[in-house]
């Protein structure tokens, strides 16, 4: 037994399993995804084998060979190579055993530089099932490395990767690392595919056609005519399904987060700890986390789409119209994640090769329409568009879908202007891996999904509970004050008043903005608490019917449209710093939004003024 | 004939790869393009014919037209 664990990577292509097998052996936490690039992050994990050798596991983005284009590409190697601190001690490298003849070829590269390795043919079930006949020993030979199947979804298809390893780490104190090596040059990546294809032919005794239902599936899919409408259609029913599935459990949170403040209410002596309570964390957390069941919906189409691999098909299909403006196909991904959130959306274009593409995404993911952005819309719609249908959809849901087009329109355009101004470039490539259609696997997608929600609700209670906190304070104080004006919240939304009151803005607006920079959700929960300080009601159910009396309809729907823009979150403006490098992107961000969102409240107040709303 | 110029649902075998960018070759041979490997035009984008999406081997891959010029096919009738 050894007292220090051993590092070992995990690499190998996208889509042969990498994520899957570190969730299986580490009973994990790494994001996997059935696109190239969904691991951008290198994640680390422990376990203990069987023989009990102590592992610290790390997963590594997917490369296809040591020829890097992409950042993450890059992060992966660098890793590999030992250029970034210490080199693993030992690489496990995955091969998809349906793709031998390919895979194999960087598993020459990385024994060229002479790293100490396990190959593991990874879904071996599979292609058995599809008809291939590979010769182990053969390979193990031709290799002179050593090589395992594994079947990384389940326990016992790891088992013997697990023998191995032990068997393998065992000796390892007699293998020295890898040196620290250098990328291939041309000559030698030509060398290694004609190594690769030799031995591949070499072990591999039948190797059947290419997967039938996904050629099925892709003439549907990725039909000039069908693709498109299939893939709008999908984008679709997804936004509808967020407004009409979530409502019954949201009506149920909503009412369960009302009865708490009631029951408190009545149980608690009346006092600055019972306002605090009732008005400030009841009000404040409870408005954002009834908003949980969306932020779940749509995380599960995004993680289902990813991990069924139609998220690449996806991208194949946008390509062409996102390169006509300044985009990549690729920056179809990051950017669908930024729906979700756009810190993982921008984490994500690490993917994109070219710099100027990639600062263009970076500097367009917050126009994407974040999950954040949902308890801010979902209120106001509920509160000011009428519960109709029209033909067959709900108005309330077109509005939401109204809503996301503007954001995808507005990013179009600023890539537009992005690329002919700031991040001037030539074309850049795209050479991408459709994968082979998978149905998702139950463990990975729910440790996503977990990842997710879980996230969303330590937001609801660190930033959020403070937020709310505080500004019950700034509300409520000092004790001298009669109304809303003479409080401390008052006095800071009264600075702002004159610069908001042109678009249409209420002093109340202008003081949910103030804690509402550090995340958009809090406008919500800053106007239940501002709103109930002042004698309404506290659940989110009453916040729209105080609203509907408070507020215009044009004021409303200026609020909406500021929202389409404003770059509320202070965690995003981090990310951009710390992707781009410097502050200097982040403020530029933070300065075109604002300016937008400025522009796009005033133009909608004055609009609807205009059109006798 | 170039990949480029290929028709949808046609076939071959690559007679040659090279790009006038090195980091681009490397890139298709590290995805799987090779010699003699044979190669299906099998989707086209939906707007100008951009990107292709051609079966090589047992995977899929889309790549643009700009890339696509880098692979010479000998078309099988």
């Amino acid at each position: 037994m050894t007292a220090a664990a051993t590092r070992i990577a995990l690499v190998g292509a996208p889509n042969c399993g990498k994520s899957t097998l570190f969730n299986g052996l580490t009973g994990g936490r790494a994001k996997v995804a059935n696109y190239p690039g969904a691991t951008v992050e290198t994640r680390h994990g422990r376990f203990e084998t069987p023989g009990g050798h102590s592992v610290d596991l790390i997963d590594l983005p997917g490369f296809y060979g040591m020829s890097p284009r992409s950042l993450d590409e890059k992060i992966a190697l660098e890793t590999v190579l030992g250029k970034d601190g210490a080199a693993p001690e030992l690489i496990l490298a995955l091969v998809d055993a349906a793709n031998v003849r390919t895979h194999l070829q960087s598993v020459l590269q990385l024994r060229a530089i002479g790293a100490p390795m396990i190959v593991v043919l990874n879904m071996y079930d599979l292609a058995l099932r599809d008809g291939f006949e590979i010769d182990l020993e053969k390979l193990e030979k031709e290799l002179a490395l050593p090589v395992v199947t594994a079947n990384a979804t389940r326990k016992a298809g790891r088992e013997a990767l697990l023998a191995k390893l032990d068997g393998v780490l065992a000796g390892l104190k007699d293998i020295k690392p890898a040196p620290a090596g250098a990328y291939p040059a041309p000559e030698d990546i030509r060398a290694h595919q004609g190594e690769a294809r030799r031995i591949a032919d070499a072990a591999i005794l039948y190797e059947p056609l290419f997967n039938r239902a996904t050629r099925i599936i892709d003439r549907f899919a990725l039909h000039p005519l069908f693709g498109p409408a299939i893939l709008a259609a999908l984008l679709f029913f997804m936004f509808q399904a967020v407004f009409t599935w979530a409502t019954a459990p949201v009506d149920f949170l909503d009412a369960s987060a009302g009865a708490l403040g009631e029951f408190l209410g009545a149980r608690l002596p009346e006092g600055w700890l019972r306002d605090l309570l009732v008005d400030g964390v009841i009000a404040g957390v409870g408005s954002v986390v009834v908003f949980l069941p969306q932020i779940v919906i749509l995380f599960t189409f995004i993680l289902l789409l990813e991990a069924s691999g139609y998220m690449a098909r996806a991208a194949f299909l946008m390509d062409e119209i996102m390169h006509r403006f300044g985009l990549n196909g690729r920056a179809f991904i990051p950017l669908l994640s930024s729906f979700a959130c756009a810190i993982p959306g921008i984490m994500a274009s690490r993917v994109i090769e070219n710099d100027r593409d990639r600062l263009t995404t970076i500097l367009i993911a917050p126009l994407m329409t974040c999950s954040a952005r949902l308890p801010v819309y979902t209120l106001i719609i509920a509160a000011f568009i009428p519960k109709e249908t029209v033909g067959p959809f709900n108005l309330q849901g077109l509005v939401l879908f109204a809503l996301y087009i503007a954001g995808i329109f507005s990013a179009v355009l600023i890539a537009f202007l992005f690329k002919r101004t700031i991040a001037k470039a030539r074309s850049q490539p795209l050479i991408m891996e459709l994968p082979t259609y998978k149905l998702p696997n139950a463990k990975d997608f729910f440790i996503s999904l977990w990842m997710r929600a879980s996230a969303f609700l330590k937001r609801a209670g660190t930033v959020i509970l403070a937020t709310s906190v505080i500004l019950w304070f700034l509300a409520a104080y000092p004790a001298s004050a009669t109304s809303l004006r003479e409080s401390f919240a008052g006095r800071i939304g009264s600075l702002l008043e004159p610069l908001l009151a042109p678009i249409g803005f209420n002093l109340e607006i202008a003081i949910a903005l103030v804690p509402g920079m550090a995340a958009r959700e809090v406008a919500v929960s800053a106007l239940g608490t501002v709103y109930a300080v002042h004698g309404g009601p506290e659940d989110a159910q009453g916040l729209a019917e105080t609203l509907q009396s408070a507020w215009s309809l044009p004021t409303a729907l200026a609020f909406l449209a500021w929202y389409v823009f404003a770059p509320q979150c202070f965690a995003t403006l981090a990310t951009i710093r710390r992707e781009t490098g410097s502050w200097k992107w982040a403020g530029f961000a933070l300065g075109y939004l604002f300016a937008l969102a400025y522009l796009g409240a005033g133009l909608v107040y004055w609009g609807a003024r205009a059109a006798g709303l | 004939m170039l990949l480029s110029d290929m028709k949808k649902g046609a076939a071959g075998r690559i007679a040659a790869i090279s790009a006038d960018d090195p980091l681009i070759e490397a890139k298709l041979r590290e995805i799987g393009f090779a010699e003699s490997d044979s190669v299906e035009l099998a989707h086209i984008g939906p707007l100008g014919g951009t990107p292709v999406c051609v079966r090589l081997n047992r995977t899929l891959i889309a790549l643009r037209l700009d890339e696509a010029k880098a692979i010479s096919v000998t078309v099988e009738p």
